[in-house]
């Protein structure tokens, strides 16, 4: 059975149709040709489909399309362009957070998600005290990031990254 | 094809950090992967349908509830896929006959107008099997099989001396088993491709975009089985999502999809294979059981060293893993033995994963070698001192640049060895107790044959340089820019390097540490032979193809690469938890080419290692045959939050006996040795030895 629904992806509106059983993530790639959110298991396991939906960083396959019409996607992409890049991309880029690229999106994007979340005062498992707003520690980095993973093994250097987006600098 | 002897390169822009020129695309999504690039036709969606017994026939297959559901187009099996011309891969041969080799084996192929729908349909399709009885339980007792040789045509034994005597002679034996657990490579991207079959015209026939490590590799394997010619087959892979052997050699998804393109009168067919498939149909590494024995004198010097290797292949194609191979050339001794034995078992087909026959034995070689210092009451790195080879044990040739103790050396000042108490169990810190280790690294340098590179001049003074080369993440596109450059002595932004496709140039597979040293060395072949053809400024056009002719110099030396790992590590006193705050690596590998790249594979093989250490282990259940552990759930592999303290460093230094870029290559070297470093740092904690992998929370405790 399909459904219509719509999505603004990147900042373009798209309506689209959509099987019932069809997930965020396959309407964005295989529905509507969005591929940069990778996917990597289809299970919730991995995060490389993460996205920001309305705002806050989001799995896509754990999540059917129709449940979310009218929602709010901003990808890697629409972060930054190729030749535009968000600060944490140019970061990525500087500290080689990365090797194959299939889980970078998903980690760029969590990346943008968890400094807003640190900002907004989020506690994370690994925080001491849960009322006061977090430092953005590498161990909290570490902690809140660990939902993506990167099975070339960039962490290092993917921490080094977002510990600049933090304004943390080579510390 | 010319055959040009490639002259020893001087470095401009080798050495230097250098951006990856392919990672603007890769941080914002826009480098299309496999089933991402945009087909010419909507495709077809593929879902694979997978046995469900180890062994047996199918007895009959019911597609019609499939085929009735909405989308559906067709269900390919046994009875109506296109003939194969060769079933003599039994992995590749699929679809051919009613046999089922191990259990997750393709019986069927259900083509539909989208995902969701080709996959209700693969769940429709009713299959029922005569089930046979399976052997899927690899022993020492069932690993009796003597392979004609080892991955990749190594020996499978050898026998120098006589060990028995010179162990029964010795003042010290470490007499121990280690084992390692099936492991799976698990890269992200899933293996995946886009194939479409065309035989109107003249040319390509079968045309794939794959998630591959080799592109000629996958024309070489499946051209003949489909009876075609290899130029009719064309394969490209632009980016690849990672692959650490697993996409090395084309596996029975990629002829699944070719068989199905056949069937779909021109129509593309998308296949992505599930993580869950993945666990059953694109390899991993066999389990080992090493046997080790070492005999020396009182102070450590070793007299006889003995490894007995028994693990497993499958009965539908033999793969054997190498794993004694380090054992072979690592320490000195007079007395030495090496052995492997297979249990051929109903299972899936085992193959390369990083460090294929390194990393488990030398998993076994360097915990033996930590047993024997705590014996003899030296230190683990003196230990090393006193075995170091004058020569190559294996061949008697000289090393090109052995320089293990060096790299024990310097990783010993970085890592503050000194000072470590010599006994276990002597330092704690609150609840946990905490102890440091180390591991040697080696792997060898090796060149493959058959690469050739074609150098073009463009207007401007810009360069295409073309090689069917594959970058799966090593930085192949960056660094192969980079070595072109200093071989047309050029600034690396006038080269336009095109790679990852069978109609450029033969290139061989992106694995074994040999892709930049076996596409480089053409690379610089080429160039150089263009340089004599056409000058220093050659009109725009002209073009010359070479490849690397092989150099007698190395045949004379062993050429290997070595390191050394340091692992500090932490078990929690009551719940046995491990955690690895420290680890570093120093590695020897000849000139690093791009700084930037190679530390992050560096550091991306001991992270690697680090998670074979702690975590990884796919369970197989005999009883049935197939992997339990069959998603990333289940299947652990280090995060974030596991990796803190991880560094990389390297001798500076060169090696033109290997390469005409001083380089060796790193890309399995990080994992070598590294879960070896972290047991014995935890042997070092604790005082409880544990010679099985993964080193869980449930071995500390008592
Ligand atoms: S693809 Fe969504 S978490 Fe893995
Ligand atoms: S860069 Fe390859 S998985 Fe992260």
């Amino acid at each position: 059975m399909d459904s219509e629904i719509s999505l603004t992806v990147d900042g373009r509106r798209h309506t689209v149709a959509v099987d019932t059983r069809t997930t965020l993530l396959d309407a964005l790639r295989d529905r509507l040709g969005v591929t940069s959110p990778k996917k990597g298991c289809d299970h919730g396991q991995c995060g490389s489909c993460t996205v920001l939906l309305d705002g806050r960083r989001h799995l896509t396959c754990l999540a059917l399309a129709v449940s979310y019409d009218g929602a709010e996607i901003v990808t890697a992409a629409g972060l930054g362009p190729e030749d535009d890049l968000h600060p944490i991309q140019e970061a990525f880029l500087d500290h080689d957070g990365l090797q194959c690229g299939y889980c970078t999106p998903g980690q760029v994007c969590s990346a943008v998600g968890v400094l807003d979340e640190l900002k907004q005062g989020h506690p994370s498992h690994v925080s001491q005290d849960l009322e006061a707003t977090p430092e953005p520690s590498d161990d909290e980095l570490r902690e809140r990031m660990s939902g993506n993973l990167c099975r070339c093994g960039a962490y290092a250097n993917i921490l080094a990254a977002v510990r600049e987006a933090a304004g943390r600098g080579q510390a | 094809m010319t055959e040009q002897a490639a002259a020893p390169l001087q470095p401009r822009s080798m050495g230097t950090s250098t951006i990856r020129l392919d990672g603007r695309l890769k941080v914002s999504g826009a480098a299309p992967y496999a089933v991402e690039h945009p087909a010419d036709a909507p495709p077809l969606h593929a879902w694979l349908v997978q046995s469900t017994v180890a062994r047996g026939r199918v007895s009959a297959l019911d597609a019609q509830q499939a085929l009735a559901h909405p989308g559906v187009v067709s269900v390919l099996d046994h009875t109506n896929a296109p003939r194969l011309e060769d079933t003599s891969n039994g992995e590749l041969a699929i679809l051919q006959d009613a046999r089922v080799g191990f259990r997750g084996q393709i019986v069927a192929v259900v083509l539909a107008e989208t995902l969701e729908t080709a996959r209700e349909g693969a769940a429709l399709v009713r299959v029922t099997y005569q089930a046979e009885e399976h052997a899927a339980e690899l022993r020492v007792d069932n690993a009796t099989y003597r392979p004609d040789s080892v991955n990749p045509d190594m020996d499978t034994d050898t026998d120098e001396g006589d060990v028995e005597a010179a162990l029964a002679g010795a003042d010290v034996v470490v007499d121990e088993t280690y084992r390692t657990p099936y492991e799976h490579n698990s890269p992200m991207e899933p293996h995946a491709l886009v194939a479409t079959w065309d035989d109107a015209g003249e040319g390509t026939v079968l045309d794939l975009v794959d998630s591959t490590q080799g592109v000629h590799g996958v024309v070489s394997a499946l051209a003949p089985m489909l009876g075609l010619e290899p130029g009719q087959v064309r394969v490209r892979a632009p980016h690849v999502g990672g692959g650490f052997g697993s996409k090395g050699e084309p596996h029975s998804h990629e002829m699944a999809a070719a068989l199905a393109a056949r069937t779909t009168g021109g129509r593309p067919v998308s296949l992505a294979v599930t993580r869950q498939q993945m666990f059953a149909l694109t390899g991993y590494r066999t389990a080992t059981i090493s046997r080790f024995r070492l005999g020396a004198r009182s102070d450590g010097t070793l007299l006889a060293i003995d490894h007995q290797v028994f693990e497993q292949t499958s009965a539908i194609r033999e793969y054997a893993e190498q794993t004694a191979s380090p054992t072979r050339m690592m320490y000195a001794a007079p007395d030495r033995r090496t052995s492997h034995r297979l249990a051929v078992l109903d299972v899936a087909v085992p193959s390369w994963m990083r460090a294929p026959g390194e990393m488990p034995g030398m998993f076994a070689h360097e915990t033996a070698m930590d047993e024997l210092a705590v014996a003899c009451g030296v230190d683990p790195i003196v230990l090393r001192e006193l075995n170091e080879p004058a020569t190559d044990p294996e061949t008697g040739k000289p090393f090109n640049n052995r320089r293990l103790l060096d790299c024990l050396h310097r990783g010993a000042q970085r890592f503050g060895w000194s000072g470590r108490p010599a006994g276990a169990r002597a330092s704690a810190d609150g609840e946990w107790w905490v102890g440091t280790g180390v591991a040697s690294a080696t792997y060898p340098m090796m060149v493959q044959p058959g690469n050739s590179a074609r150098v073009r001049s463009l207007d401007g003074g810009r360069y295409s340089v073309a090689i069917g080369a594959v970058d799966i993440g090593t930085g192949a596109w960056t660094v192969l820019t980079q070595i072109a450059a200093d071989a047309l002595d050029v600034d690396p932004a006038a080269i336009e390097l095109e790679i990852g496709d069978s109609s450029l140039p033969a290139a061989t597979v992106a694995g074994g540490s040999s892709g930049t040293s076996s596409w480089g060395g053409a690379i610089v072949a080429a160039s150089q032979l263009f340089r004599n053809d056409h000058g220093d400024s050659p009109d725009p056009g002209v073009e010359t193809t070479a490849s690397a002719a092989e150099d007698p110099v190395a045949e004379e030396y062993a050429l290997h690469s070595f390191g050394a790992v340091f692992a500090e590590a932490r078990v929690h006193r009551y719940t046995g938890e491990v955690r690895v705050p420290r680890l570093l690596g120093v590695y020897s590998v000849g000139r690093v080419i791009n700084p930037l790249t190679a530390r992050s594979q560096f550091l991306g093989g001991l992270t690697m290692g680090l998670s074979a250490a702690l975590f990884e282990e796919s369970y197989r259940d005999a009883r049935f045959g197939h992997i339990v552990t069959q998603d990333l759930a289940t299947y652990h592999v280090a995060t974030h939050a596991d990796v803190t303290g991880v560094e990389a460093e390297w001798l500076d230094e060169e090696d033109y006996v290997a390469t005409p870029m001083g380089s060796r290559g790193i890309g399995e070297i990080g994992i070598v040795g590294t879960s070896a470093a972290v047991a014995n740092a935890t042997y070092h904690a604790t005082g409880l030895r544990v010679r099985e992998l993964p080193l869980t929370a449930d071995r500390f405790l008592p």
